[in-house]
């Protein structure tokens, strides 16, 4: 993995690591080796990670970094295939969320899992308490740890009244009634107001000082330093680095973060030269997210023929907007020409104008799992010839070029007719690649391409997406992984709360500079970044 | 977890009509009967006798269609409870035409026809339409069900009440040349028997083989990729209503062409068909063609537990009590489906 191990465990710029926050007896969880795998993924790699009673550490990692994983198996929902846990010097073995709740491991979820016509109370006494009136017995002690933790939580209130932040209390006394002494707060402030997440850091102080321990999850760098006593992060499912928050700064986190790679080599040769016209032309484009939000805030670029243009950002910044927008999946204001004609329509009528899409959620979106290899290679054009005849779908043909685009993409599938849901994401990937750019495509719009997939399968990724900028397509590669990025853009663009800030040449930004600018930072105060062409980015 | 296959779908299907008729055995032991004399006279009182085999086929018919069309409508994830309301309604407008438009004689028929199925479609896409709007078709259609009731019961006691029926509420005879021909001594018309076989095929052949199939099929069974590729989920889901209840109509016409040759009350026009063959499109796991089995399979348990009731004495909500254990059985049998049980702990 790049040399990422090397890296394992990393001091940062002089810090000395200093893991001794209360050396007295063995710390109250300690995870070693911990390895889970899924079919063609390794969520978890060899992750060590302890925490000490009277202790706050921070889990930080990029979405699918292997946080969840991680947090499941210390819950019980998962079993590792490798590894050990041990709490306060036992072994232990967790076989189920009911069994880590005995033995003190307390979650409380990002979305509070309560039933909301009921009283906090009912909520609480439910499976912990029996015989009659369970909730009258439980009130007493909610009131209590309420007045022990500053979590002013009203037993009798209707859980449907409650803000998010107090459902948020509810969860805790939860896990604190149930005995828990490590407590996992799973990206708790994501439904916070920041008065409210104040609110959270004073309680997770008093039950620190209690000497409970807390695993707190969070990507906001800002409430890592302001609550976590360490910071492990995680970074592709194995553990890239841990620091104590005394003495980091925004800056250090981002940059561990997004990782720095030792032996980092750039694929893309030479790029199109500065005379290559516009391909694609996206002007002063604005559309509202899901919730009604601003995803995108007037973002314009060119992208020009036969490069790939990279787009990083911190998930959730509008970078997925900007390619549902562009795929004609989701409504914005603005102009988008390509090759010189206004791009317009949905999807269907997009691709025929030559706009391939690599999707996001490869199962969800990107291929039906229960239809075949074969018919999953004719969604984008079943309807038309030499698919079909009128009405009628020409089967042979169908299952004449899946066995051609199996054959050239090297999709490893025990036949053309066997689900897609039976494939690891590798040949899942591959099968989207060939179907998408089996019409040769002017515009590549790839999201993730080589998310999850193992170094081989990545390989053949970019060297195809490569390969087709050799004939004038241009490619737009959404991506969070920054190896990637920098070593397949030509120019590389920033996505910060629905803004574009770039792009800039590759060759005048680094991995330091990019984690800075994705973290909100701005762009004038970072060497490297400053010379970009920054004309066509909004800086507010 | 694996794919299905086939087999193991097959053999999972029949076993659980297996498990179902034990179950309703047992109700029949504390019903004080001999689960041997009831099973016994089920199959010697339909597939052993002519009269009984006759039966099994008058309601074989709109079991089919419905079947075949509810079948095509679970694929596409358009839950169709409403195939009642939608037969209901393919009555009134078959009635409606044979009674009161002037179509020369030898187009009657096939204008009974196309009548029913437009009766039936319309009222489904009443559903397809609210379902635009987020309001659940599983609600929509079943809601419908009570208004084609009333709607049938309004038009038999109000304006199409019979001229020459006296107190009775339903209309007057069609004209002879709406009458279907049937198989000579019996109620098995046949021209709608030919439809639902003819369809149930070519539904088969639209669900496989055709650019509106594999769309169906898509949106059915991955929403999200649909919505990828630029399928409308909203055409689909009109299309898919409009033949499901199309073919719910076309049952309609058929029974009130075929056998009662007027429009009478809803409980005379339909003996439940429209939720038996919920069970038929289930028990055929989304297959038209397969409903071929499957409906004769429910034709035989309606008609033999009519003869339970005259012969044995049981109660007439027998019936029920076998579509219910059957379909319970049927559902339950999902999970077996999809995974493989293991004893012990993994």
């Amino acid at each position: 993995m790049k040399g990422l191990a090397a890296l394992r465990p990393a001091p940062v710029k002089g810090w000395t690591v200093n893991q001794t926050q209360s050396s007295a007896g063995p710390p109250a969880l300690r995870l070693s080796g911990i390895t889970k795998r899924f079919p063609g993924v390794v969520a978890n790699d060899a992750v060590d990670l302890t925490v000490h009673a009277g202790e706050v550490l921070a889990l930080l990692g990029e979405n699918g970094a292997g946080k969840s994983t991680l947090i499941s198996i210390l819950y019980g929902l998962y079993q590792p295939d490798e590894g050990a846990v041990e709490l306060a010097g036992q072994p232990v073995r967790i076989g189920s969320p009911a069994q880590a709740r005995r033995l003190g491991i307390g979650l409380v979820p990002q979305h509070p899992l309560l039933v909301s016509r009921h009283t906090v109370a009912e909520n609480l006494a439910l499976g912990r308490v029996g015989g009659l009136f369970p909730a009258r017995r439980v009130a007493g002690q909610v009131r209590e740890l309420s007045a022990r933790y500053g979590l002013e939580v009203n037993p009798e209130a209707r859980v449907s009244d409650l803000s998010p932040g107090e459902k948020q209390r509810v969860e805790i006394v939860r896990a604190l009634l149930g005995g828990a002494r490590v407590l996992i707060l799973d990206e708790p402030t994501s439904v916070l107001t920041p008065q409210e997440a104040e609110g959270l850091f004073r309680v997770m102080r008093e039950l620190k000082a209690d000497g409970r321990s807390l695993i707190f999850i969070s990507h906001k760098l800002d409430e890592v330093l302001a609550v976590a006593d360490r910071v492990t992060v995680l970074r592709r499912g194995k553990v890239v680095g841990g620091v104590p928050t005394r003495g980091a700064t925004r800056e250090s986190l981002a940059e561990l973060m997004v990782g720095r790679s030792v032996d980092f080599t750039r694929k893309r040769a030479g790029g199109p030269g500065a005379e290559a016209g516009a391909l694609l032309s996206v002007r002063d484009l604005s559309a509202q997210g899901a919730r009604g939000l601003p995803a995108l805030r007037g973002v314009s670029f060119e992208l020009r023929r036969g490069e790939v243009l990279g787009v990083a950002g911190i998930a959730g910044n509008g970078q997925s907007e900007l390619v549902e927008v562009l795929a004609g999946l989701h409504a914005a204001t603005g102009s988008v020409t390509l090759d010189s004609q206004a791009l317009t329509g949905d999807a269907a009528a997009r691709f025929r104008s030559g706009v391939a899409h690599i999707p996001e959620d490869r199962i969800h979106s990107g291929t039906v799992p229960s239809m075949t290899v074969a018919e999953n290679l004719a969604l984008r054009d079943f309807e038309r010839p030499p698919l079909a005849r009128g009405l009628a779908r020409d089967l042979t043909a169908t299952d004449e070029r899946a066995r051609r685009e199996v054959e050239a993409y090297g999709v490893a599938t025990p036949g053309i007719h066997t689900p897609t849901r039976l494939l690891s994401g590798g040949n899942i990937q591959k099968l989207i690649l060939a179907r998408e750019l089996a019409g040769q495509p002017k515009l590549i719009l790839a999201v993730h391409p080589t998310y999850g997939l193992d170094i081989g399968a990545t390989d053949q990724v970019h060297r195809v997406l490569l390969d087709r900028t050799g004939d004038g397509a241009g490619v737009l590669l959404v991506s969070e992984d920054l190896d990637e990025l920098l070593s397949l853009s030509d120019r590389v663009a920033v996505m910060v709360g629905g803004s574009l800030l770039g792009p800039f040449p590759v060759a005048e930004v680094t991995r330091e500079s990019l984690g800075l600018l994705m973290g909100g930072a701005h762009p004038h105060s970072i060497p490297g970044a400053d010379q970009g062409p920054t004309q066509n980015g909004v800086m507010a | 977890m694996t794919a299905p296959s086939a087999a193991r779908t097959a053999l999972v299907t029949v076993a659980s009509v297996v498990v179902a008729l034990l179950i309703c055995a047992l109700v029949f032991v504390f019903a004080g009967q001999s689960p041997a004399e009831v099973y016994g006279t089920m199959l010697r009182g339909t597939l052993g006798d002519p009269t009984g085999l006759a039966e099994v086929g008058r309601r074989t018919i709109p079991l089919l269609l419905i079947g075949t069309g509810l079948a095509l409508a679970f694929r596409a994830q358009f839950f169709n409870i409403g195939a009642e309301g939608q037969l209901l309604l393919g009555a009134v407008f078959a009635a409606g035409t044979a009674l009161f438009l002037p179509v020369p004689g030898a187009l009657l028929i096939p204008a009974v026809f196309v009548a029913g199925f437009v009766g039936g479609g319309l009222w489904a896409l009443v559903a397809a339409a609210l379902r635009r709007v987020n309001v659940n078709e599983i609600l929509s259609t079943l809601m419908l069900n009570y208004i084609a009731v009333a709607l049938v019961t309004y038009l038999i006691a109000g304006p199409w009440k019979g001229k020459d029926v006296r107190g009775y509420i339903y209309t007057d005879n069609f004209p002879q040349g709406a009458w279907l021909p049937t198989f000579s001594g019996t109620q098995v018309h046949w021209p709608t028997l030919l439809l639902g076989v003819a369809l149930a095929l070519g539904l088969q052949w639209l669900l496989t083989r055709s650019t509106f199939g594999y769309a169906l099929r898509v949106v059915g069974e991955n929403p999200g990729a649909a919505h990828y590729a630029g399928l409308s989920s909203t055409r689909v889901a009109t299309l898919v209503a409009l033949l499901t209840g199309g073919l719910a109509g076309l049952a309609g016409a058929g029974e009130v062409a075929g056998i009662h040759h007027r429009l009478l009350e809803a409980s005379q026009i339909s003996l439940g068909y429209g939720f038996t063959a919920v069970i038929v499109a289930w028990l055929a796991r989304g297959n038209p063609a397969l409903c071929l089995i499957t409906a004769p399979l429910m034709g035989v348990i309606l008609a033999g537990g009519d003869l339970l009731k005259i012969d044995l004495n049981l109660p007439f909500r027998v019936v029920d009590i076998f579509s219910g254990v059957i379909l319970l059985c049927l559902i339950a049998s999902e999970v077996f489906v999809r995974h493989r049980v293991q004893w012990g702990r993994a």
